[in-house]
């Protein structure tokens, strides 16, 4: 067990390229952090050095109170699980799990327990003695967890290890590695370009942006204050909708000719800033005649819900609401939103022009 | 495209048939001839069913020789080729095995170069670099030896460049998982690397046993004891007599059992090899 604490880590590229750009993050013993971004934004590079796969080109990483920059991936006490399971093809499950314990001398009655132990957990004991070529893609991802697990290390660390499963296998794996990392209490740090698996995942989510840390937070206060226009439209499903406003005053925005209030807004704006302005889908209503209008274009249907497509000016825009909520007739939808749930973002920066 | 044309069906098995017995009726007539005595095949009028001296023929050749031309049983010849096909088969498969394992691997000044070097190679066979081999290995003593029949064979750019291109579509994160397993380099070479080259290697152990075992110029230049010399200069040997007649009989028994360890080779292989060149299951 042991908190990772990441100082001012930076990588650059031989040619120049800056891939990571001073990032600091800070796991705290059993937690579950979670990297994500899009693809090229630095998540995985930022794993890799945290496993020792790839040098480190400036900064600090910690693993406990040890330094770890200088010491090989074997000796730092980690596991990792890889997003094409990296199993090794020609040994059997039962050597896949105990090769790496192995190499480390452990006695064969502490192989046998352990194995025995996370088989039981992952429950893939009839397959002990299969080939990795036999079994089906979870069955896989659970041998990937066992090799993980039997060794009993410090950090667990997960590289999209989800990506190459159906959508549905997808849902219960990301319920039990939630599950597993709770029981054994090892802090784990999980690298996704998927949101979902994002926010049901982390107790702190990274949100990561061309090799900068854009936000660092618990999942809910990121999906509800995020920082950025670049965090408010990369979580959430569907994204946010970001529609061009004009400053009227204090807590006052004008929004297609509207004007709205807004309680999370930093003072002393000059009234005319042009700023960015986040609604989120879900958030919005239909109701009440003083409301933006929205000319609807067409409807999808998710079964529960309905996504009202339109185009407000040059800007399309997204509203959800509950299947039957809104008359899915309607040519035009009157919006409207609670004040609280408004986002005001810097029109050059994306930064988050928010109370404190 | 699914068609029912019972004519063409039988002009292409005809087209195929005729063609195999092109290719097939040599390989028959040398086997006719190695049960016949030497008047028989000299006539001219070889029946078109075995004779009856083929027990006396294979004994003849096996254990003592064409009495004049060679000079040494072609049993010693048997062995003489199958140590030298066996030492360049094996010696080329550990040799590229290793140097592909230092040009994937390992990031070493000059790396693209030296590949490039070896991949050269391919360029100068045994012939074009024919004398200065011949004079290294004449000013080591090793004329007449195993070694030095075998050690100039060795080298093989195809050899690496078949094991490179295998090791290239091994996913680094085997590599990765070795190294956070705490395997090291030859560790991961060794449980990993080697376990999964296996039907290349086989592969490899074909092409080059038959060519090991069908070298000519290198042993005809190299060996000078009758003791040392290998099966396929034998039977030139045989052959081309100057003063005496060619025992026909005793040059086809020896082409008959020059043919069979390459045969056995290939039959005994044949599943990894194909593996081994069209494998893609990693």
């Amino acid at each position: 067990m042991a908190e990772v604490t990441l100082t001012n880590v930076r990588k650059v590229y031989a040619g120049n390229v800056e891939a990571v750009k001073g990032v600091d993050i800070d796991v705290p013993d059993g937690g579950f952090c979670v990297l994500v971004g899009p693809s090229g934004c630095g998540k995985s590079t930022l794993l890799r050095m945290i496993a020792g796969l790839e040098t480190i080109t400036s900064g600090e990483i910690r693993i406990g109170n040890r330094v770890v920059n200088e010491i090989e991936p074997a000796e730092r006490d980690i596991a990792m699980v890889f997003q094409n399971y990296a199993l090794y093809p020609h040994m059997s499950v039962y050597d896949n799990m105990a090769y790496g314990l192995r190499n480390r001398k452990t006695p064969k009655d502490e192989i046998d327990r352990r194995l025995a132990e996370a088989a039981r957990i992952l429950a893939i004991e009839p397959f002990l003695q299969r080939k990795p070529r036999q079994l089906s893609g979870g069955q896989r991802q659970r041998v990937a967890m066992g090799r993980a697990i039997v060794r009993k290390p410090q950090v667990f660390l997960f590289d999209e290890p989800l990506s190459n499963l159906d959508a549905k296998l997808r849902v219960q794996m990301r319920v039990e590695i939630k599950k597993l990392q709770r029981a054994l209490g090892v802090t784990s740090v999980y690298v996704t370009h998927d949101q979902v698996e994002a926010m049901t995942l982390s107790d702190k989510l990274v949100v990561m942006n061309a090799g900068n840390v854009e936000q660092v937070g618990v999942p809910n206060e990121v999906y509800r204050r995020p920082a950025s226009r670049f965090v408010a439209t990369f979580i959430g499903s569907p994204p946010m909708n970001i529609v061009p406003g004009t400053v009227e005053g204090e807590g006052r925005i004008n929004v297609a000719g509207r004007s709205i209030p807004v309680v999370d807004m930093a003072a002393g704006i000059a009234p005319g800033t042009a700023v960015d302005v986040g609604l989120r889908p879900e958030d919005l209503e239909h109701g009440g005649a003083e409301g933006i209008a929205l000319p609807v274009d067409f409807v999808e249907e998710l079964g529960a819900h309905q996504l009202f497509h339109g185009r407000l000016g040059e800007v399309e825009m997204v509203v959800q609401a509950p299947t039957g909520d809104i008359d899915h007739s309607l040519k035009t939808l009157s919006l409207a939103i609670d004040p609280a749930k408004v986002h005001v973002f810097d029109r050059e920066t994306g930064r988050r022009l928010g109370r404190g | 495209m699914v068609e029912n044309r019972p004519f063409n069906t039988f002009m292409a098995y005809l087209v195929l048939a005729i063609g195999v017995v092109i290719v097939a009726f040599p390989v028959y007539l040398a086997i006719l001839a190695s049960t016949f005595d030497a008047s028989t095949i000299i006539n001219g009028n070889m029946p078109l069913t075995p004779g009856d001296q083929a027990a006396e023929n294979y004994y003849r050749t096996i254990f003592v020789g064409a009495s004049r031309s060679t000079r040494e049983p072609v049993g010693t010849m048997m062995i003489n080729s199958f140590v030298m096909a066996m030492g360049i088969a094996t010696g080329k498969i550990l040799i590229s095995i290793l140097s592909a394992f230092a040009v994937v691997y390992f990031a070493f000044p000059f790396r693209k170069t030296a590949f490039w070097v070896i991949f050269i190679t391919l360029m100068l066979p045994v012939e074009v670099r024919i004398y200065p081999t011949y004079k290294i290995v004449a000013d080591l003593g090793l004329l007449d030896t195993y070694t030095g029949l075998i050690l100039p064979l060795i080298a093989s750019a195809t050899g690496t460049l078949l094991f490179r291109q295998f090791f290239m579509t091994i996913p680094d994160e085997l590599l990765e998982a070795s190294k956070i397993d705490g395997a090291g380099p030859f560790k991961f070479f060794k449980d990993t690397l080697v376990p999964l080259s296996v039907t290349t290697m086989a592969a490899l152990f074909v092409i080059q046993f038959i060519y090991g075992w069908n070298q000519y110029l290198w042993p005809l230049l190299i060996t000078t004891k009758d003791s040392m010399q290998t099966i396929v200069i034998g039977i030139k040997k045989m052959i081309t007599t100057q003063d005496a007649l060619t025992e026909w009989q005793i040059a086809m028994t020896t082409a008959v059992l020059a043919m069979l360890p390459p045969v056995a080779v290939v039959i005994l292989m044949q599943r990894l090899f194909v593996k081994g060149l069209v494998e893609t299951e990693k």
